[in-house]
């Protein structure tokens, strides 16, 4: 094992690292403002719209991430084709994107229906009593104490999403992952490379833990 | 300013209403009063339509509420309404919980709003609770807040459902209290309470309702000293008498 080569190829590492966390921050904000949403929908009166809404989620709880990541990198482009009539290429990092969010909005949406849920139908009657619409009370009152509650959770599934955001090697993206493992491949240490990015996912990953654990730990009291 | 024609509703097979007429004046202080699973309350909350009714009609201040064309957050807006569990906003401090509505339904400005909110804070006797949270205050106080929010939208009618069940016994004399001094300011009022000492001093007129019907409706001390149906003599010995 020679781990000497890794320090040279941080700036390149580091690279990978901003594409990584990009997508992550894009893919989390998105999931949660569609995943918020589907929730609404969820919880609608309105039976098709609850009906679209509980098989979204069902339909992307149901597939795998990959497929849907390769899905997206083949179809979006030729949907694209379709309605415009022009071929534009859209990128890994786009297609990715777009397969994040959607595919993490779905898992999102459960979370947020439960917090939602989770708020005594109490606040929603006084919110209308002082005159509120639906979309006034959701947006002042209840979805901001929803959000307090559902936090740890969302960032938990968010620490999920930032390991599975390396399934991007499958559309040849350069995340944090990939360019170890092709620099490690041209260096001819493919082991060591992959020794430290998982050590860097770990320790990323376990300390988000940690600082999650913390946080609803106060939230709690 | 309000009035019951005819009113009905179920609860599945449950008639909790069944034909309820009933009118407030201006200026008036119902207090509708019954055993538990009555239909008070549910009668109560059907005047700013948090419950539905399948039959009958429910006018106020003019408006026919049941009309689905009437818009019911402006009519909402007039209707002040105090909860058993007062229902304040647990993230928003006192002055937000007050000016919240004002600012965001009728669209007032903020300096205007707070100042509001702090006069009426000062009425009820919190104006140096104004920065809190709800979580930081004993029950009393969070519902001379949640009446004070009533008050913020400059309502024409106030309605309150139980507003001292879920008190303390040492806290239901202050909230009493800021209810009867509301009442003496000629607000219209309708209450359900069980208080009937409150009913007493400072109803015009108390309603008894029982299986969802009124079965009684007299000035306070003809209902308390010669009630005439059988029911309403059995819930005032219930209710006069305690248990121990």
């Amino acid at each position: 094992m020679d781990f000497s080569q890794i320090v040279p190829a941080l700036p390149a590492l580091m690279e990978g690292m901003v594409v990584t966390l990009k997508l992550l921050v894009m893919a989390v904000l998105g999931g949660v403002v569609l995943g918020t949403f589907i929730a609404l929908g969820r919880l609608s009166s309105n039976a098709f719209l609850s009906g679209l809404a509980k098989a979204y989620v069902n339909y992307f709880r149901s597939i795998p991430l990959l497929l849907v990541i390769i899905w997206f990198y083949l179809a979006v482009p030729m949907l694209l084709n379709w309605i415009t009539g022009d071929f534009v290429p859209v990128g890994a990092f786009a297609s990715c994107l777009v397969a994040f969010m959607m595919f993490e909005a779905a898992y999102y949406a459960e979370i947020v229906r439960a917090g939602i849920q989770a708020i005594s139908r109490g606040q929603v009657n006084a919110a209308y009593a002082l005159g509120m619409t639906y979309g006034q009370a959701m947006r002042l009152v209840i979805l901001p104490q929803a959000f307090r509650k559902m936090l740890p959770l969302l960032l938990q599934q968010s620490i999920i999403l930032f390991q599975d955001t390396s399934l991007v090697y499958a559309v040849g993206l350069m995340d944090f992952l990939n360019s170890a493992r092709s620099r490690g491949d041209i260096l001819g240490q493919p082991h060591e490379f992959l020794i430290f990015a998982g050590a860097v996912y770990f320790v990323i990953s376990y300390c988000a833990s940690y600082i999650v654990k913390r946080l609803q730990k106060r939230l709690v009291v | 300013m309000i009035r019951f024609i005819n009113v009905h509703k179920w609860f599945k097979d449950l008639h909790v209403l069944n034909g309820i007429d009933l009118q407030v004046a201006q200026g008036e202080v119902v207090v509708v009063c019954g055993p538990s699973g009555s239909g008070k309350s549910t009668l109560i909350r059907t005047v700013n339509q948090l419950e539905s009714i399948n039959e009958g009609e429910i006018w106020v201040d003019g408006k026919n509420v049941t009309d689905p064309k009437t818009d019911l957050n402006a009519l909402r807006a007039e209707v002040g309404f105090v909860f058993q569990h007062f229902n304040l906003y647990p993230h928003l401090s006192v002055l937000d919980n007050i000016t919240l509505s004002p600012m965001r339904v009728k669209k007032m400005e903020r300096v205007a709003a707070e100042k509001r909110a702090e006069e009426l804070l000062e009425r009820v006797g919190l104006a140096h609770k104004k920065d809190a949270f709800p979580a930081q205050l004993s029950g009393g106080q969070q519902q001379r807040v949640a009446i004070a929010r009533g008050l913020a939208m400059q309502p024409q009618v106030m309605l309150f459902d139980e507003p001292t069940s879920a008190l303390d016994p040492e806290m239901i004399g202050e909230v009493l209290k800021v209810m009867k001094d509301l009442a003496e300011s000629g607000m219209t009022m309708m209450v359900v309470t069980h208080e009937m000492g409150f009913a007493r001093e400072v109803a015009d007129r108390v309603v008894f309702v029982d299986h969802g019907r009124i079965l009684e409706e007299a000035p306070p001390e003809e209902f308390f000293m010669r009630p005439q149906h059988e029911r309403a003599q059995q819930f005032l010995r219930q209710l006069l008498t305690p248990m121990n």
